[in-house]
């Protein structure tokens, strides 16, 4: 079953020596459940072509299709962890729902699952970059998500935090099932967690090529088996590099 | 944290020490010029306490705190409404940027001058004219609070689904709160010496309409103990409620 189709036309681009066409003729469909990660250099489009997913950006040509009330159990994590600076970590989780008081104890306990049990009344600014991803993760599972929009969460984070996080991640989707479009530009990070990879070339972008990733849980967190997949599908790998 | 008591024990004992040496150069200007025209601080103090005693001092202050407290709620209403719109919305900030320049340059004496003639020696004109003072201070400093209003919060409020009352409130309003706070002390520092202006010109109560009464009785004690009084009340507004308020609203900063 489809979980999301997007079918982008057109994105125009505004720049000052005229208009560019950031994004031309993707389309992307998202099985229930299924993990696509979407490859590409920096600057390609990514991010945008999520906003539109998101509903963020409304100035396209094309589609976005949601199955039956699957809009309203999206989950969107931002680049940058976007807390609110002036909320404490529990008061910026607390305002995805309309009566939080009814969801004390999800809340309890998804804080405690990120490990930032003890850290509910800390403002965000007083918090490290890694704890602060990890209240961007709980804010995002808090809603139960059947739909998770991942624009790079993991991004310049040192490599060890990053792996725990995306270890993380893992756990809690296998916790709570859901179809997931994950952006970033680094291929190690896409395999160790995609079911399918959608390569992007540089602007406008467009879709250069498509993979199953068939590797074993213990395989993806392995880097030898990791550049192994890499290098036995090296030419799909380059079209989507600048 | 531990020299924070001290700072403000140092704040306070510099801030009595400034008070006191600017009474002790008063108090020997004073002394020194020996007229009537330039009264001791004791005789000054002596006046406040007779017309405290009496009741006029605490009914016209309160005259005037009324107009100060209805001007500044219209001003700030207004002024940041029409300052969040330049800054969220290019036609506004077109359509709305040359009446910013026309207001700002406007003196006030015109403004006040004007609503007394179109409205009437009325408490609406007196409202008006010093709001009209004040409104193009506050869209100012809005306007630039808009501007530096972090886009992505925006986006975090529309893929979470905010509704627009919660994105406002949770959202955009504490981004704002350091601008408001600081629209809000500046605005009230000008509003109350445009208010005893007004009194002047147009009322027959409040401060301003005393320092008048005084003015042509050439009593300088009195002008001077009603200026004196009102400065003190100004300043424990500022103290007690503004100065905590914009603490408070940066108080995630720390």
């Amino acid at each position: 079953m489809t979980a999301l189709k997007i079918a982008i036309r057109h994105k125009p681009f505004a720049r000052s020596d005229g208009e560019l066409n950031a994004i031309e003729n993707i389309e992307i469909e998202i099985a229930a459940n299924e993990f696509v990660a979407v490859l590409g250099p920096s600057g390609c489009g990514k991010t945008t072509m999520l906003q539109i997913a998101a509903g963020l950006d409304d100035d396209y040509t094309g589609s976005v299709e949601y199955a039956a009330g699957l809009r309203d159990k999206m989950a969107y994590v931002f680049q940058s962890p976007t807390l609110l600076p002036w909320r404490t970590v529990r008061r910026n989780i607390e305002l995805v729902f309309s009566n939080p008081q009814d969801h004390a104890d999800t809340i309890a306990s998804l804080l405690e699952s990120v490990g930032l049990a003890g850290s509910e009344d800390i403002y965000p600014l007083q918090l490290s970059m890694g704890m602060q991803r990890r209240a961007s993760l709980a804010r995002a599972f808090v809603l139960r998500p059947q739909l998770l929009l991942m624009d790079e969460p993991f991004v310049s984070l040192d490599e060890t935090l990053a792996t725990r996080l995306r270890a993380l991640l893992k756990t809690m989707l296998a916790d709570n099932p859901a179809s997931v479009l994950f952006v970033t530009h680094d291929w190690r990070e896409a395999l160790s967690l995609a079911d399918r990879l959608i390569f992007l070339s540089p602007g406008p972008a467009r879709i250069t090529g498509e993979l199953a990733v068939t590797l074993s849980p213990q395989q993806r967190s392995n880097p030898a088996d990791l550049q192994s997949f890499r290098d036995a599908n090296a030419t799909i790998f380059r079209s989507g590099e600048t | 944290m531990a020299s924070q008591p001290i700072n403000v024990l140092g704040r306070i004992s510099w801030m009595v020490t400034s008070v006191i040496s600017l009474l002790l150069v008063w108090w020997g200007a004073a002394f020194v010029i020996q007229s009537r025209y330039l009264p001791s601080p004791q005789e000054v103090f002596s006046v406040l306490a007779i017309e405290l005693a009496s009741g006029e001092l605490l009914f016209h202050v309160a005259m005037t705190l009324m107009r100060v407290a209805a001007s500044f709620t219209v001003a700030m209403v207004i002024g940041s409404a029409i300052g969040i719109a330049m800054g969220k919305q290019a036609w506004a900030d077109r359509l709305f940027d040359g009446w910013l320049m026309f207001f700002l340059n406007l003196p006030a004496l015109v403004t006040i001058v004007l609503c007394f003639i179109w409205f009437g020696l009325t408490e609406v004109a007196t409202v008006l004219a010093v709001a009209i003072n004040k409104i193009p201070n506050v869209a100012v400093t809005l306007r630039e609070g808009t501007r530096a209003l972090d886009p992505v919060y925006d986006q975090l409020a529309k893929a979470y689904r905010f509704s627009r009352w919660k994105a406002l409130r949770h959202v955009l309003l504490p981004q704002l709160a350091p601008y408001f706070a600081a629209a809000a002390r500046s605005g009230l520092a000008l509003v109350w010496k445009i208010v005893l202006v007004v009194e002047l010109l147009g009322r027959s109560n409040g401060v301003g309409f005393q320092i008048h009464l005084y003015f042509q009785l050439f009593d300088v004690a009195a002008i001077l103990a009603y200026a004196i009084s009102f400065i003190v009340v100004v300043q424990l507004i500022e103290t007690f409620i503004l100065q905590p308020w914009q603490q408070s609203v940066v108080r995630w900063r720390a």
